[in-house]
């Protein structure tokens, strides 16, 4: 493994080890990879950092060892980690999500958004506040419930003699324009005081956020990221269409549905701990796949650059506006699309398309 | 494509002029027939328009207030409330209808609805600009400060997504990456100044309840010339389907196309949402339905398209204006809750026509 040399736009290259065991290493991909996880470490140590009460860099380390002030140690491991952990894990969760379903419906812009299901929990949240006035817990609880059902609900009528990629889009379509009436109409009948809070919700927050969030998603991530990870291969050979891959050897419809279920619960467990935070599941596959160069989805790189990008966009909105101020979600949108519009000048510059 | 669409129907085959006479073809029989039966409803939908409304009136009340205005309650009603109001809903519905139809050609992505190219995010970030910085405040300007901005930004994501070299996922990637930054900047501004936020809920809602023959006047030379435009492009959208190198090899111009095609959308979508705010699923759903009873087609699914989408949406409004009388339930959340199960329904009924 010590012998890899990285070079530009190298070629993928096979690693023979003992006993017929090979391991492919795309270049490229692992150095993206490298430099996004390099990213998320430093983000994360100066967003920890950053506040009404800054930290340095160096104190923040030292504090997440253990050997911190007190005071430090309380700022640090009990207000700020939680919520950087929040960021990290739904960042990450979008992102995978996002490359799966792009790589199902073979839409750039089939985002779990897009398709309806970031609307179902959102509906479901909206539910809990605006009719039964619930408090934070039912709130998430409503989100998972109604992106589930939306799921199944969006799954077993786009089903007709298996899932059809142009079908599952279509569905999705019409059952997000249902959503997002039901959305409006929720707004505009709640009283001003649900509404507000509706909204608020709606555009996707980190703040207040704390070790009751994180480990529910911490769990839905263990169980989830190895389950879609798994699946990586059969999905790329999918990507081919379904008669070649079913020749292959894949299992086309069990491993899409495995698929979209773990797709799904990453979207909707993201959602329930941070609110539908927008875009990130349709732009950090796209900016992955074109960090990377590498042809198929990208799910990790995609989770990885999902990661990176909610961090960056807290920090901006915090740095900018000022602690809490600006809810992440209204950011992501401004740090995410200006970066893709970079990525395809540049791109269009260097004369690829 | 479609299940029962005639074989004889080649997209962008070498015929000449405009589409053939109805007795030519079988298959253009049917759908001219077709499309007078859609241009019947829409009559009637027009009709019910201006009869139905938060105040109940007789037939005769309203022919009186059509032809022999005479300044009674029920006369002003009938021609400054809803006959303003059922003009502009046929005029929004036909841009929004067309505009969708040459956005998913143009980018061949079934997802695509006119907003994508950035157009009412543009609008709305002019609007929201000209509230918080200029002082703007009335309705009247709005317009042609969400024009402004809708031009400009379509524009800025033509040269973006590539202009020449502009590939179908180029445009809709450069588009939603140009709406989501612009989205985030109008929220951004509306969290800091909370007057802006005031004044732009009554343009945001998406409704046609505000019209006046003001706007209606305002918004008609700019959906006029889109329409006449979108009309022309059906042979070259037909042929542009078939990939850009048959296109190319067809004789079709791919970037005269893509620039035509770009300021339609702008004209519509631009001129739509100005006069009513942003109306999302129509032009998503509409060229899908125009889709299925046309075949691929475009000539055809432009011209069901501009008149099934006025359609959906009087209707709706309509049907908005009843449900909850004296209240109104606004157009946009009516059409997506009836637009959405028929538009699933038949999706799942019929094989689709893919683009």
């Amino acid at each position: 493994m010590t012998d890899i040399r990285i070079r530009k736009a190298a070629r993928p290259r096979t690693l023979r080890g003992p006993a017929a065991t090979s391991l492919r290493v795309e270049p490229r991909a692992l150095l993206g990879g490298l430099l996004l996880v390099a990213a998320t470490l430093v983000l994360a140590v100066v967003l920890i950092g950053t506040g009404d009460f800054e930290i340095a860099p160096g104190d923040v380390v030292r504090t997440l060892l253990g050997d911190g002030t007190p005071a430090d140690d309380f700022i640090v491991n009990d207000l700020r980690l939680p919520r950087v952990l929040v960021a990290i894990l739904v960042g990450a969760a979008l992102g995978m999500s996002g490359a799966v379903f792009q790589s199902v419906s073979r839409n750039p812009l089939g985002s779990p958004d897009l398709l309806g299901f970031g609307y179902g929990s959102a509906v479901g949240a909206l539910v809990v506040i605006t009719v039964f006035k619930g408090g934070a817990t039912e709130v998430a609880l409503g989100a998972v419930v109604g992106g589930v059902l939306t799921g199944a609900v969006v799954y077993l009528l786009a089903y007709k003699k298996g899932i059809h990629g142009y079908r599952l889009v279509l569905v999705g379509i019409g059952a997000s324009a249902v959503l997002v009436a039901v959305i409006q109409y929720l707004i505009a009948k709640a009283q001003l005081i649900e509404a507000t809070r509706a909204m608020v919700w709606l555009t996707g927050s980190l703040a207040g956020r704390d070790w009751a969030q994180v480990w529910p998603l911490l769990a839905a991530c263990a169980v989830l990221f190895p389950l879609v990870l798994g699946q990586g291969r059969a999905l790329r050979v999918i990507e081919m269409g379904d008669d070649a891959a079913y020749a292959l050897g894949v299992p086309v419809e069990r491993t899409r549905m495995l698929l979209m279920l773990a797709a799904v619960l990453l979207t909707t467990a993201a959602a329930a701990a941070a609110g539908p935070i927008s875009f990130v599941a349709l732009a950090a596959p796209q900016l992955a796949r074109r960090l990377t160069r590498s042809p198929g989805s990208n799910l990790l790189t995609g989770a990885l650059m999902g990661t990176v990008l909610l961090l960056a966009s807290d920090l901006a909105s915090q740095r900018a506006f000022g602690a809490d101020q600006l809810p992440v979600g209204v950011v992501t949108g401004l740090v995410g699309g200006v970066y893709l519009l970079w990525l395809l000048v540049m791109e269009r510059r260097a004369g690829r398309v | 494509m479609l299940a029962e669409s005639p074989p004889e129907t080649e997209p962008g085959a070498p015929e000449s002029g405009a589409p053939a006479p109805a007795v030519a073809r079988p298959g253009h029989g049917r759908r001219a027939a077709g499309l007078l039966i859609v241009l019947a409803a829409l009559a009637l939908v027009a009709v019910a328009s201006i009869a139905v409304g938060a105040k109940a009136m007789p037939l005769a009340d309203v022919w009186h207030g059509l032809f022999h205005y005479s300044g009674t309650t029920n006369d002003v009603v009938v021609r400054d409330l809803r006959v303003p109001r059922t003009v502009l809903g046929v005029m929004v519905g036909l841009g929004l209808g067309l505009s969708g139809a040459v956005m998913q050609a143009l980018t061949r992505n079934p997802l695509a609805e006119p907003g994508i190219l950035g157009v009412n995010a543009g609008a709305a970030a002019a609007v929201v600009s000209a509230i918080s910085f200029l002082g703007a405040s009335t309705l009247t300007e709005f317009v042609w400060w969400a024009f402004l901005g809708a031009a400009v930004v379509s524009a800025a994501v033509y040269v973006l997504g590539g202009s020449r070299s502009a590939t179908p996922v180029r445009l809709a990637l450069a588009g939603t990456a140009a709406s989501a930054a612009l989205v985030g900047y109008i929220n951004a501004v509306q969290l800091m100044d909370s007057k802006a936020l005031d004044k732009l809920r009554f343009w945001t809602v998406g409704s046609l309840a505000s019209a006046t023959m003001d706007t209606v006047r305002q918004v008609a030379p700019f959906l006029l010339a889109g329409a006449l435009l979108a009309l022309v492009l059906g042979r070259p959208l037909n042929a542009m389907a078939m990939g850009d190198d048959t296109a190319r090899a067809l004789g079709a111009h791919l970037t005269r196309t893509r620039i035509t095609a770009m300021a339609a959308i702008t004209l519509l979508c631009g001129a739509a949402t100005a006069a009513c705010g942003p109306i999302v699923f129509v032009g998503l759903m509409i060229p899908h339905l125009a889709r299925l009873v046309t075949g691929p087609d475009m000539r055809w699914v432009l011209a069901y398209s501009a008149v099934l989408s006025p359609v959906l949406l009087l209707g709706a409004d309509v049907i908005g204006r009843v449900v909850t009388r004296p209240a109104e339930l606004q157009v946009g959340i009516v059409t997506a809750l009836i637009g959405g199960p028929v538009f699933i329904y038949l999706v799942r009924r019929k094989r689709m026509a893919q683009l």
